[in-house]
């Protein structure tokens, strides 16, 4: 394939996502990725659902006087919202517009950074409060399902930014658009995970 | 393999057409994420409002059910054409996702 | 690369394969350390048998027996047959459905590397203080309460190898999906491109579990994590499920792929087509299905209560009915057939009664009452040699001498091939046939030694001489490989002359671009059609010749999967929490592999291409096997 071939709105394809061989390729196999990341996921919740409230005799901490909403709810609507930036940002890739693409998927990185650090404040608040990684098995169980989400969310910010500053100076191509796709595929599903956490973990929690 | 595509180039009359189609397309991903926040809303001030646990549960469950839904199936486009193998593979994860947690919920002893 | 390539030296036949991405020079990996693993795992096996030979023998410590018992299964199942079987699926499911190489070729090296370095790893524990020593299942109330590093080892090495296999099902997966040949529906794939796609989704959805419960393991171990500590709210079912959910439909990735190898066996040998494809189709897919279902049939007597095991015992019993309808369709393939007693051949007849014996005492199993008095017993032992040796091993003894020739362009010799049939078929069943006894006589499994009042050791003397006719039997088959390779004599297409599929349409070893042309599939057995219309090319072609776009080789699978490998040790000598140096070392290491990553989605890769006039050398100068 020839790199610098040149597209304009009127030539750039339907679906660049999966036009060659090798986009189609990355669709399907990302995909069957994220199935396997449900499943990832499921054993987590599972975990954290038989480990829920348990620890050493004479625990303190239970999930009903332990979390947070209003902080919770900050986080959910950024991450909500940073879906939503992820699809104008695909919605620009189709429509060829490389600069409106980068300018949304800079808004998108920024409210993921945001969520991050609301996220470090609260483990950190957590931890203050003696409610450590080693403290207990639900303390382990929590922290290691919202851990992972967190490192999904730190990683498809480096991918994100990999992919703004590896292209910034060439513009879409064939090569480059299934790769765009892709990582906009994996934010949706770290918010269809973070539905989930809110609602498993945090809100059934404070109603114990 | 490779990387190579036929080039077409749209006619004005096509290109307006589906720019047309892609801004109808996007008014309803915003639809889409409105009722998000809407959904995010009720499970957040139902839990506030200090409702029952066995009223509230059930609720906010399906509540994250269809956002699930909206996501997979607006945002992610998995209603489109060519997701056939993709939608089987991810209903078969969320069957192995189900019976695990089903598993770990009733019966691990207590 | 193909032509010119006939006389290099020993580097660059090394850095050759340290770099290549090509599905079939992959396998030759996957087959070798598949095969040095099978040999370890062998070994292993050997000392049990030696140390079980007569009662109260001291051959091995208690601590020893109970290493080289969990090693055994450990490195049989995920370092041995695992790999083997994903050589085969390397080297054979790509031309079978006419692809010029799998989907993600980069990533098909990342999975042997990965894995290479995970058994590496596991096995190097043998030097570093002791190997595992929780059996396989690695149960936590027994793994945590291990000494030494040996469960360390288990739990960071099948983490990296674990990563591994879920590339390459993925990939598998992705290339049977996308990279057909025009004419190759679904329903006219051959059984073991199906069995490799049907396994496939089994590897996608089983290693999740098994990587989180082993993460769960390393977190307790190195952070202090509760998971698995019961007085600090930990629960050790948790292990059990996750890893059952896991293990239940590993035994379906083994056996699965041992199903379509028989497939091809039986309908070459018997030269016939094969009876009732689509109702083999549907119980692969079936099995597949119910694999998910079954799990806690292995935790019958852990007590999740009647309800819980009635349901489970009930899908237990539910699986024999696809795996009856295999059975039969096999039988019914050989029937009237014009059968020729090949070695392959010969396995495959041989596997039938074996298979059929190990499905039965499996059915036994499930019934929950009777499974409290097998559970831990011999029993048990010798139900499941009887699938995985009976099934998997003769199915990859079988594919060896089946597909050698079109992996390697030469034919093992068919004399020594049943030489080596006879001794493992009859040390096989001489080994395990009485184990079942032994079982129903009170002798638990995974006992290092035994009284000799108990009355088991003739049983037990004549398990073990079983044990060294199998060896024989390997030995056998390595004199044999040897043998091949120095005389060397070069075979044409179809070797068997009875091939069916597309593999045996091109030539033996395939050129490295496979196809020259992409074929025209025009139904099942697409080579015995053309065959049978009297084709001389044994295929019709989709394209006219063009130029063939091909990957690049790369050095980065072996550079990332060796930053995993040298960040695992850093992990792991830090759970000694005295030694200063193992943080830098984990740093080093994910620094190596997440910077390898970077390199590489950096970096545009775009291949090359093979043009025209080569290709057109290629095939008339007959020099198309460039795999040399």
């Amino acid at each position: 394939m020839d790199l610098n071939k040149k597209y304009t709105p009127q030539s750039w394809p339907d679906h660049p996502e999966t036009a060659t061989m090798e986009g189609k390729n990355k669709f399907v196999g990302f995909w069957l990725l994220l199935a396997a990341e449900t499943v990832t996921f499921a054993s987590l919740f599972a975990t954290y659902l038989a480990l829920k409230d348990k620890g050493p005799s004479g625990m303190e901490f239970a999930a009903s006087n332990l979390f947070e909403l209003p902080l919770v709810f900050a986080m959910t609507m950024i991450l909500l919202t940073s879906s939503l930036t992820s699809v104008y940002a695909m919605y620009h890739m189709k429509n060829h517009n490389f600069k409106a693409m980068q300018a949304w998927l800079g808004i998108t990185v920024l409210l993921g950074a945001a969520f991050l650090g609301l996220e470090i404040y609260e483990f950190n608040h957590y931890v203050h409060l003696g409610f450590g990684y080693t403290h207990s098995a639900f303390s382990a169980a929590f922290y290691t399902l919202v851990g992972t989400h967190g490192a999904h969310v730190l990683f498809g910010l480096s991918w994100f930014i990999a992919l703004m500053v590896r292209n910034s100076k060439r513009g879409l191509n064939m090569y480059n658009a299934p790769k765009f796709y892709l990582v906009s595929l994996y934010w949706h599903f770290i918010d269809v995970v973070w539905v989930f956490i809110f609602t498993v973990v945090y809100l059934m929690g404070v109603i114990g | 393999m490779a990387h190579e595509t036929h080039t077409h180039v749209r006619s004005q009359t096509e290109y307006e057409y589906i720019r047309r189609q892609r801004s109808k397309e996007m008014r309803g991903q915003l639809t889409s994420f409105a009722i998000m926040i809407f959904l995010t809303l009720i499970a957040f001030t139902a839990v506030a409002a200090d409702f029952s646990p066995y009223l509230i549960t059930p609720i906010i469950l399906l509540l994250a059910a269809v956002q699930v839904v909206l996501q997979l199936y607006g945002f992610m486009h998995m209603s489109n054409k060519g997701h056939g193998m993709v939608a089987f593979f991810m209903f078969s994860g969320m069957f192995v996702a189900f019976i695990t947690i089903l598993a770990l919920v009733t019966i691990v002893w207590w | 690369m193909s032509s010119i390539a006939q006389k290099k030296g020993f580097g660059a036949a090394m850095w050759d394969y340290l770099t290549t991405v090509d599905h079939k020079k992959i396998a030759h990996l996957y087959l070798a350390s598949g095969g040095i693993f099978f040999l370890i795992g062998g070994i292993e096996a050997m000392l049990i048998r030696i140390q079980l030979m007569k009662a109260g023998n001291d051959f091995l410590s208690a601590g020893t027996y109970n290493e080289v018992l969990t090693m055994h299964g450990t490195t049989m199942i995920f370092l041995a047959a695992m790999p083997i079987l994903l050589a085969f699926m390397n080297a054979i499911m790509p031309l079978q459905i006419g692809a010029r190489d799998v989907a993600f070729p980069f990533l098909n090296s990342l999975g042997f590397w990965l894995f290479f370095f995970g058994g590496v790893f596991l096995n190097l524990s043998w030097f570093l203080g002791g190997a595992p020593d929780a059996g396989w299942t690695n149960y936590a109330s027994l793994a945590i309460a291990s000494e030494g590093h040996g469960i360390d080892f288990y739990a960071l090495g099948l983490t990296i190898s674990g990563f591994g296999t879920l590339i390459s099902g993925i990939n598998f997966l992705v290339t049977i999906i996308n990279m057909r040949a025009p004419g190759m529906t679904y329903m006219r794939m051959p059984l073991f491109t199906w069995t490799t796609f049907v396994a496939s989704a089994l590897i996608l959805l089983a290693f999740p579990p098994l990587t989180v419960g082993v993460f769960f393991m390393v977190f307790d171990r190195m952070f202090g994590a509760n998971f698995f500590d019961v007085t600090m709210g930990g629960n050790t079912i948790i292990w059990e499920h996750l890893f059952w959910i896991f293990g239940h439909p590993e035994v379906y990735i083994l056996i699965l792929p041992a199903f379509g190898i028989f497939s091809e066996i039986f309908a070459i040998f018997s030269r016939k087509r094969l009876f009732g494809y689509t109702a083999l189709v549907f119980a692969t897919i079936l099995i597949g299905f119910y694999g998910f279902m079954v799990w806690a049939h292995h935790m019958f007597t852990v007590g999740l209560g009647p309800t819980a095991n009635a349901v489970f015992a009930l899908a237990t019993m539910i699986i024999a009915v696809p795996t009856g309808v295999k059975i039969f369709n096999w039988l019914l393939t050989i029937w009237g057939g014009s059968i020729s007693f090949t070695t392959p051949m010969m396995y495959a007849i041989g596997f039938i009664p074996s298979f059929v014996a190990g499905g039965v005492t499996g059915v036994m199993q499930a019934i929950a009452p009777l499974d409290y008095q097998l559970h831990d017993s011999y029993f048990i032992v010798a139900h499941f040699h009887y699938v995985i040796v009976g099934g998997v091993v003769l199915a990859i003894l079988a594919a060896t001498h089946l597909y050698w020739p079109k992996m390697f362009g030469t034919m093992l010799s068919e004399k020594l091939g049943k030489v080596t049939f006879w001794l493992f078929f009859i040390g096989f069943h001489l080994t395990f046939f009485i184990q079942h006894f032994l079982g129903l006589m009170g002798m638990p499994r995974r006992v290092y030694t035994f009284g000799a009042d108990q009355g088991w050791d003739l049983f037990n003397a004549i398990s073990s001489v079983g044990a060294l006719f199998m060896a024989l039997g390997v030995i056998i088959l390595l004199v044999n490989i040897v043998m091949t390779s120095i005389k060397n004599e070069r075979v044409s297409n179809d070797p068997w002359g009875d091939g069916r599929t597309l593999e045996w349409a091109i030539a033996s070893p395939p050129p490295f671009y496979n196809f020259a042309q992409t074929p025209l599939v025009r139904g099942l057995d697409t080579f015995w059609i053309e065959k049978m219309e009297g084709n001389k090319e044994g295929m019709v072609y989709a394209e006219p010749l063009e130029e063939i776009h091909m990957p690049n080789g790369s050095f980065v699978p072996v550079v990332m999967s060796f930053g995993l490998f040298v960040a695992s040790f850093g992990a792991l000598y830090n759970m000694d929490g005295d030694k200063g140096w193992t943080i830098p070392v984990i740093i080093i290491g994910l620094v190596i592999t997440f910077g390898s990553m970077l390199f590489r989605s950096l970096k545009d890769d775009l291949g090359f291409h093979i043009s025209k006039e080569e290709l057109l050398r290629d095939v008339k100068g007959g020099k198309s096997d460039g795999l040399k």
